[in-house]
């Protein structure tokens, strides 16, 4: 059977023999950086296009269609043009936060890469504290939207920026009590044991009610959290033209565009890994034959599948709903969200308890 | 969620220094052409708006001094290009009615059919580009498949998609063409079919109700005074439409109500635009059918020239109520020529609307106000 594991290990055992411990792990340091941005540059290409084909089927039309066999290359010809643009700093921009603000958003989406787990034992970084880490890192984008509404030195990139800190600054409390709830259930920070624990059922199934509301508020506190429609105040086009990165252009402006599509697909991971299992294979309780059928599909399809159809809903959202008013958005969190998911998190910390979980 | 006039309450008195200016326009996403807001705010609530006009002045109404009044009536096709059946119409009804030209019967059928059609194109695509303003991108594409029905009925009809010159003096340019009537009826049917999908995806969408509902209040006062006519002033409780009031052409045999809403909010007046949709229908119905036969145009000078004096007309178009007055002296072009559009009067209205709300708030009132900017600057 097919296995990403089974790579991994022949590599690293073929390093250790070949070369002395320490140039054996530098060299691995190097192939996971490659690795990474290799696959950050696909994903960004294979988000954006997804996006517009899935805006396309929605909204009756067929999407980009001309570079390429069904548009696959567009992203490729999109990313080409904005490489080839001039990257234009405003003249009364403090130049140094303007110019360093893309790369904090890009830097912080590519930390949390690495403690996502693609497949069986195929994780660049298992810590410890895993989750901890994720809600940790992920809040530092933010300081990255408000260094370039504020350097760009235009207001509508700082009303877009303000909006986004507000937002964002809210919305973590929810996304984090409701991964608090997986945390609860599996009693433990680190991803791989929380997924070792979804052996014999994802804990959405298993979890009983509360870990389906965790889910559906870890979803909407995600999507307010990478300022996508209907959170996407940060940006609303028809209010603030373009919100934080107004005044961006060329690969600085494709820095913010690509960080937004890796940030998706890092949330949505991250809802995969703690809700459905990961790289876990569906399993039903006690039937054999189902489940062993089920075992053969690889581990990284499963994870894959369960990341996109994630991204898919989100991107579905976006493409049928307004957007939400700045004080409508904080009145759903501090209002709606927080209370529920407070009170969600004791009803989980009871059921832990009491061992009620499957 | 909220009520306005808390809001208003909140907006402190902070002294100049507390302000922010914001220029929204002339080139911005919300305000649909070369709008120039000008918008002080303190924190995201709205102190003051100042629309500044001007950026796409075409003089216009000094131009149709030149024209003949045979000519003239093109121009007017370019001020609310959405409507532009309907300005046509206005002009075409002054000069009838100063020189006593006999408009023929199945000319006057076909003049409503095609108002009716253009009001539904132009609500359509207001429909589209507010939902648009709101941050819902799908319905514009929704709007436009049933529009693009409509613009190839005037395509095949009027030869032209958006700035149509197809009503004359006296009646119509040409006769209708041979699929007309059934192209119309075809439309009617997806129209009804299709208007369901607006009521799931926009109407009852709990979003959508909570940014229009009770935000840019206009009293029936209010909407008088500030010389609100159309969809914002019936919104608000105002019996205004021109087509029950002083109807024109065959609106006075044809049945369909007059929509009237009382809230005065944004969602009124979504309201009251989608109802009209649905009367437009209505009357477009009872008359496909039954075209009489004849002329399309009836028997006119070569030149015409208006006696001497002072003529005014209205009609009803999408936006509200479009005026002609002309002064003529006697010659082959007018004296004096103005146009009371409906848009210029809808937009005074924004900065008492508004005041006091979010910006958030700006684009669902602004939105729901339908302006044309072509129409407003002229």
């Amino acid at each position: 059977m097919f296995s990403l594991e089974g790579i991994t290990t022949a590599v690293q055992d073929w390093l250790f023999i070949k070369f002395n411990p320490t140039l054996a792990l530098a060299i691995e340091c190097v192939i996971v950086i490659l690795l990474a941005i290799t696959l950050f540059a696909g994903l960004g290409l294979v988000l954006v296009l997804m996006e517009r084909k899935v805006a396309a089927r929605i909204q009756i039309r067929l999407g980009p269609n001309r570079v390429g066999p069904g548009g696959m290359f567009q992203t490729v010809a999109d990313t080409l043009k904005l490489i080839m643009k001039e990257g234009l700093t405003p003249d009364s921009a403090d130049k140094f936060l303007f110019n360093l603000a893309p790369f904090i958003v890009m830097m912080v989406a590519m930390l949390l890469l690495a403690p996502i787990a693609f497949a069986k034992n195929f994780q660049i970084w298992d810590i410890n504290i895993g989750v901890l880490y994720i809600s940790a890192i992920s809040s530092l984008s933010v300081i990255g939207i408000l260094m370039a509404g504020w350097a760009s030195n235009n207001k509508y990139s700082l009303l877009g920026a303000m909006r986004s800190g507000a937002q964002i600054v809210s919305y973590e409390l929810s996304a984090g009590l409701a991964v608090l709830t997986i945390v609860v259930l599996t009693g433990s920070l680190q991803i791989s044991e929380i997924i070792a624990a979804q052996q014999n059922g994802w804990w959405i199934f298993k979890g009983h009610i509360p870990a389906v509301i965790a889910f559906v508020i870890f979803i909407i506190a995600v999507t307010a959290e990478t300022n996508r429609a209907p959170f996407d105040l940060a940006e609303a086009e028809s209010e603030l033209t373009a919100g934080f990165h107004t005044e961006y252009s060329g690969m600085k402006f494709a820095l913010f565009f690509l960080a937004e599509y890796i940030n998706i697909f890092i949330v949505c991971a991250i809802g995969a890994t703690l809700f459905l299992g990961g790289w876990m294979p569906l399993h039903i309780g006690s039937w054999e034959a189902f489940n062993h059928i089920m075992d053969y599909i690889p581990s990284s399809v499963w994870f894959m599948g369960k990341t996109f159809f994630l991204i898919f809903v989100i991107m579905w959202f976006r493409w049928t709903f307004p957007r939400l008013r700045i004080d409508q958005l904080l009145n759903l969190e501090w209002k709606y969200l927080l209370p529920i998911s407070l009170l969600n998190l004791l009803l989980v910390a009871v059921i832990a308890i009491l061992g009620w979980h499957f | 969620m909220y009520n306005q006039t808390e809001i208003i309450k909140d907006t402190t008195d902070l002294g100049p220094e507390g302000e922010l200016v914001i220029n929204m326009g002339p080139q911005h996403p919300a305000t649909h052409g070369v709008l120039h807001l000008v918008v002080t705010l303190n924190g995201e609530t709205i102190k003051k708006i100042e629309p500044h006009l001007g950026y796409i002045h075409r003089s216009i109404e000094k131009m149709c001094e030149s024209l003949t009044y045979r000519q003239f009536i093109y121009v007017t096709s370019r001020m609310d290009y959405l409507s532009s059946h309907i300005n046509n119409l206005g002009c075409a009804l002054l000069i009838e009615k100063g020189m006593q030209i006999e408009v023929p019967e199945r000319a006057k059928y076909i003049r409503v059919i095609l108002s009716e059609l253009t009001r539904i194109a132009s609500h359509e695509l207001w429909l589209g580009a507010m939902a648009m303003d709101l941050g819902a991108f799908t319905p514009f594409f929704y709007t436009f498949r049933e529009r693009e029905m409509i613009t190839e009925i005037m395509e095949e009809t009027c030869g032209a998609r958006l700035t149509m010159n197809y009503i004359v003096p006296g009646g119509v340019m040409y006769d209708i063409h041979p699929n007309f009537q059934k192209k119309v009826k075809a439309f009617i049917k997806q129209f009804k079919e299709k208007v369901t999908e607006f009521e799931d995806l926009v109407t009852n969408n709990v979003i959508f109700q909570s940014r229009t509902k009770g935000i840019g209040i206009l009293s029936a006062e209010d909407a008088i005074s500030f010389g609100c006519t159309g969809p914002v002033a019936r919104a608000s409780g105002v019996r205004c439409d021109i087509r029950k009031l002083y109807p024109y052409d065959v609106y006075d045999k044809v049945e369909f109500d007059e929509v009237i809403e009382t809230a005065g909010d944004s969602f009124a007046r979504y309201i009251v635009r989608v109802k009209e949709m649905n009367q437009s229908i209505r009357i477009i119905e009872q008359l496909i059918d039954s075209i009489p036969e004849g002329d399309f145009v009836g028997k006119t000078k070569n030149v015409l020239k208006l006696p001497k004096g002072e003529f005014y007309t209205r009609v009803e178009t999408a936006r509200g109520e479009f005026g002609v007055f002309i002064v003529s002296e006697g010659g082959t072009n007018p004296y004096r020529i103005k146009f009371r559009s409906p848009g210029f009067s809808n937009l005074s209205a924004l900065n008492h609307m508004a005041a006091g709300s979010k910006i958030g708030d700006l684009m669902a009132t602004m939105g729901t106000l339908d302006l044309v900017i072509p129409d407003i600057d002229r």
